[in-house]
């Protein structure tokens, strides 16, 4: 298999249907081919269609234990270097594995590579062994006490180096040095953009669906480095990471009265988004993080607000009787989607960024819920509510409607970072325990993501710097 | 007519069991307190507490709002919709006259939806069912500012169970008393 076919397949593969396959162009409504693109081969892809995954899903992507010149002793949780080195390769195989990109030997099953090995490997006996693509890697300390990590995809039928890279990590951080090299790896084979090394603020739920609790709870995308942050005497609803992930927005009854918080994950301490009587809640950050739009409710009426994310003025979005709520910005900032139900049930709409131009998108039937703009731009995920709730996708015009799951309550989606996943919570009819699920854009790659207790409302955070 | 009625009467009794486990796990605030604890509401400084005390709720107290209007704390709504209905209406007079003879007594309206939506849109929708029940009780002469409205949304079922009769129960508004 050539890496042009193979780049092609995995496009084909992962492609969200009509709407292709472009980089986001940011400053557009729709997505632009760009030069480099393949175009000749594209007319194929813009059939709608949704390739069989068979073929590269089963590429043989190996992964043995990542190298180290000397066994040395790190800070790191995961101990020291050559014990670095097997869980680093252990966490890459997971990411590449669980989002069902591909189906990765990983090190329990391979043999230590030494360290000459590392940029000149032995492509013969992984040849027989039956690898297509081979990852390499080592660890070092730095003199600071810092995670030195290369690491390599080689092509192994090519003979062939395809991308190489390293980063200094803090020994506490050494995990996402794991999920750098395999956002290095996924790229460069699959031609999208990365998405392990970012993190996901959620709903920690325990008890008994009467009285459950509701904690505000972090953890990074694989679900590793997970943190509560409050102690469930309030519930927590609702929780949106900032895009720089220093701070959360979330809803909090604190007191009793349910409003929206800005928490502070390093000092762990929080501020009213707004100085205001009312309930506020559906909080979401502009993708620059300068703005916070919130909800609020007047009189049994409900409207889109927005102020800066440092406080200060309130400009009102939206002011129509009914609900008017949530909000999600468009890549580029200009644009906002949000849900209203002003024109006689809960239907999805966009405006400009300042408020102007409201008008509805989805035209479907059932009623429509909590959209979420992806960060690619070219397409808005939601809740389709039609007796049960699922999760949809659609053009930003409203057209090509689809659904992605099909369960008793499936809401709420957040988009992985490169637009090519979406999460969203899964409601257990009777019982209510809910669940964190992931689902690629073909709607067949669904899994569950663990969690130490039941989850809800989760929110995907960027590809870290 | 008499099945609604003991319904009614089995919903309430449903709340006050689960409101009185919420109790526990929620913000100190939290509004419903049912039922009401025999709480020593005769302060230590005061000598002797009457022995001949006539048995029932302390007047004002929210066990005497409960026993004034027959446990009818509570208010239904259809699918999606906020508006009070003829049966509401009879309930929210009765806790009217309740609050129109202690005027200094404070409510808040507990809204709450059934889980069949978004969580975002039932917190809203609960606070629109709050907010119209409020509206009511106001043009019954009841001060605005005594009233004051929370929702919960779909987040705390009075019937946890996923059947129409559980989510006819949880589309109410509450009226709790606040001492």
């Amino acid at each position: 298999m050539t890496m042009r076919n193979l780049a092609l397949t995995l496009a084909l593969a992962l492609s969200a249907g009509p709407a292709l396959a472009a980089p986001p162009a940011p400053a557009k409504p729709t997505p632009v081919p760009t030069p480099q693109a393949t175009a000749t081969d594209t007319p194929e892809v813009l059939t709608g269609t949704v390739t069989d995954d068979s073929a590269w899903q089963s590429l043989g992507i190996y992964i043995p234990a990542f190298a180290t010149n000397i066994d040395t002793p790190t800070a790191a949780s995961a101990g020291s270097t050559t014990q670095l080195g097997r869980a680093i390769a252990d966490v890459i195989t997971g990411d590449l594995k669980n989002n069902g990109l591909f189906k990765p030997v990983g090190p329990a099953a391979l043999p230590a590579v030494p360290i000459i090995q590392i940029t000149t490997p032995d492509f013969p006996s992984w040849n027989a062994r039956g690898a297509e693509m081979l990852v390499h890697g080592s660890v070092q300390v730095a003199s600071n006490g810092n995670l030195l990590v290369g690491c390599y995809l080689y092509d192994v039928s090519l003979k062939q180096q395809l991308v190489k890279a390293n980063w200094e990590m803090t020994p506490a951080d050494w995990r996402r040095a794991a999920h750098k090299c395999a956002d290095t790896v996924y790229s460069r084979l699959s031609g999208e953009s990365p998405f392990f090394d970012s993190r996901i603020a959620y709903i920690a739920e325990t008890g008994p669906k009467e009285h459950r609790m509701k904690r505000l709870a972090i953890m990074d995308s694989d679900g590793a480095n997970h943190r509560f942050l409050t102690t469930g005497q309030a519930m927590a609803l609702t929780p949106r990471f900032s895009p720089d992930y220093k701070k959360i927005a979330y809803l909090s009854y604190l007191n009793g009265r349910p409003r929206i918080y800005v928490y502070d994950v390093e000092s762990a301490t929080q501020r009213l988004v707004a100085e205001t009587g009312n309930t506020t809640f559906a909080p979401r950050w502009s993708p620059d993080g300068k703005w916070i739009l919130y909800s609020m409710a007047t009189a049994g009426n409900t409207n889109i607000y927005r102020v800066s994310a440092q406080g200060g003025a309130v400009q009102k979005l939206t002011d129509t009787p009914g609900i008017n709520i949530g909000g999600s910005y468009s890549p580029d900032g200009h644009k906002i989607v949000f849900e209203s139900d002003r024109g006689g049930s809960q239907q999805i709409y966009v405006m400009n960024a300042d408020g102007s131009d409201q008008h509805r998108i989805s035209f479907f039937g059932g009623r429509a819920g909590t959209p979420e703009w992806s960060p690619r731009g070219d397409q808005i995920a939601f809740t389709h509510i039609a007796g049960n709730l699922s999760v949809g996708v659609m053009n930003i015009d409203g057209s090509a409607m689809r659904h992605l799951t099909d369960s008793w309550q499936d809401e709420a989606p957040t988009w992985a970072p490169n637009g090519r996943i979406i999460q969203f919570f899964r409601t257990e009819k009777n019982t209510g325990k809910s669940s964190i699920w992931q689902v690629d854009l073909t709607g067949r790659n669904e899994r569950r993501l663990p969690t130490p207790v039941d989850g809800s409302d989760p929110s995907w955070g960027p590809v870290r710097e | 007519m008499s099945s609604i009625t003991n319904f009614r009467v089995v919903s309430t009794a449903l709340l006050a069991g689960v409101s009185a486990l919420t109790m526990s796990a929620c913000a100190p605030k939290t509004p419903k307190s049912l039922p009401p604890v025999p709480a020593p509401t005769v302060s230590p400084a005061t000598p002797a507490p009457a022995p001949e005390l006539p048995a029932g709720p302390v007047p004002g107290s929210q066990a005497d709002f409960l026993a004034a209007i027959n446990g009818r704390d509570t208010i239904h709504f259809a699918f999606d919709k906020y508006n009070v209905d003829a049966e509401s209406v009879e309930i929210l007079k009765g806790q009217a006259a309740w609050l129109a003879k202690y005027p200094a007594k404070k409510i808040t309206l507990e809204g709450h939806a059934d889980e069949r939506g978004t969580r975002d849109y039932n917190l809203a929708l609960g606070e629109r069912r709050a907010s119209a029940a409020k509206a009511y009780l106001v043009s019954l002469g009841i001060d605005a500012a005594r009233i004051t409205t929370v929702s919960y949304g779909k987040d705390k079922p009075a019937d946890p169970a996923s059947t129409e009769e559980a989510w006819a129960k949880n589309r109410r508004a509450v009226t709790v008393t606040i001492d």
